[in-house]
């Protein structure tokens, strides 16, 4: 079998059905894995059991390192970092905002537990950071307040 | 075809870091225009990575993030010459993929 065969079976067997099996990806993931129930939820505990999550417990071992303040509320930088071993998904949640989850970063095996991104925040709230670890979720929450709106994008 | 993104890759210490910029609207379908009509949604949803020729990064996205997204991941591996690809589809269908070497 050539290189070129191998790497694509690999691609379409091992590798996909190690990922579906360690619970990284969902079956039948191929840009389907986009859960529109959990980006529609107008709640933390609507689109975490949206997600098939259980109620988090806090951890000190995640962490969300942005601002206090955010001047323009389009654009608030927020990193997210997980210290739990085994950290296989951090989900980020904006709970004022009209759809509360922001974004699901699958952590694989080779990623390192560290994301940041920039979301908008329609007003003053609460960042919920929610790990994915062995099964178990653990949270960290970070108020942001906003100084101006930034529903406008 | 929508316009490219801005990716840089860099290696130490054994972790590639990866910064992108990417060029999208991120539209929320809240908002409303000069007439008063819903603006309809239009947002990235799933972004991916490789290095070389193997996924590393799988993400969802919602509405909720910024116009014009930035993103920054680590991945596990990777050195000088590899190659890292990100591609992005939205919610119309619409995808970009872009590919840079690792400094």
């Amino acid at each position: 079998m050539g290189e070129m065969n191998r790497r694509q079976a690999l691609r379409a067997g091992g590798l996909f059905t190690a990922f579906v099996a360690a619970g990284l990806l969902p079956a039948g993931w191929a840009r389907a894995a986009w859960n529109k129930a959990a980006f529609e939820g107008k709640s933390i505990q609507e689109a975490l059991g949206a997600l098939g999550a259980t109620a988090p417990g806090d951890s000190d071992a995640v962490q969300i390192i942005a601002s206090d303040i955010a001047e323009n509320g389009a654009v608030v930088p927020v990193q997210i970092v997980s210290r739990v071993p085994g950290t296989t998904q951090i989900v980020l949640f904006v709970e004022k905002n009209p759809n509360v989850l922001a974004g699901v970063f699958d952590v694989g095996p080779d990623i390192v537990a560290d994301v940041t991104t920039r979301i908008k925040m329609m007003q003053t709230s609460n960042v919920v950071a929610v790990v994915k670890a062995d099964g178990k979720f653990l949270a960290a929450t970070k108020e942001i307040k906003v100084t101006l709106g930034g529903c406008g994008g | 075809m929508a316009n490219p993104m801005r990716i840089r890759a860099a290696s130490k210490d054994g972790i590639t870091e990866v910064r992108i910029l990417m060029n999208h609207e991120m539209e929320t379908g809240q908002r409303r225009d000069a007439s008063g009509a819903l603006v309809p949604a239009w947002f990235i949803q799933d972004v991916s990575a490789k290095l070389n020729d193997q996924i590393v990064m799988t993400s969802q996205w919602g509405p909720s993030i910024a116009k014009n997204p930035y993103f920054a991941f680590k991945i596990k591996g990777g050195k000088t010459g590899d190659t890292v690809s990100v591609t992005w589809v939205d919610n119309r269908g619409d995808t970009r993929t872009d590919t840079v070497k690792v400094t």
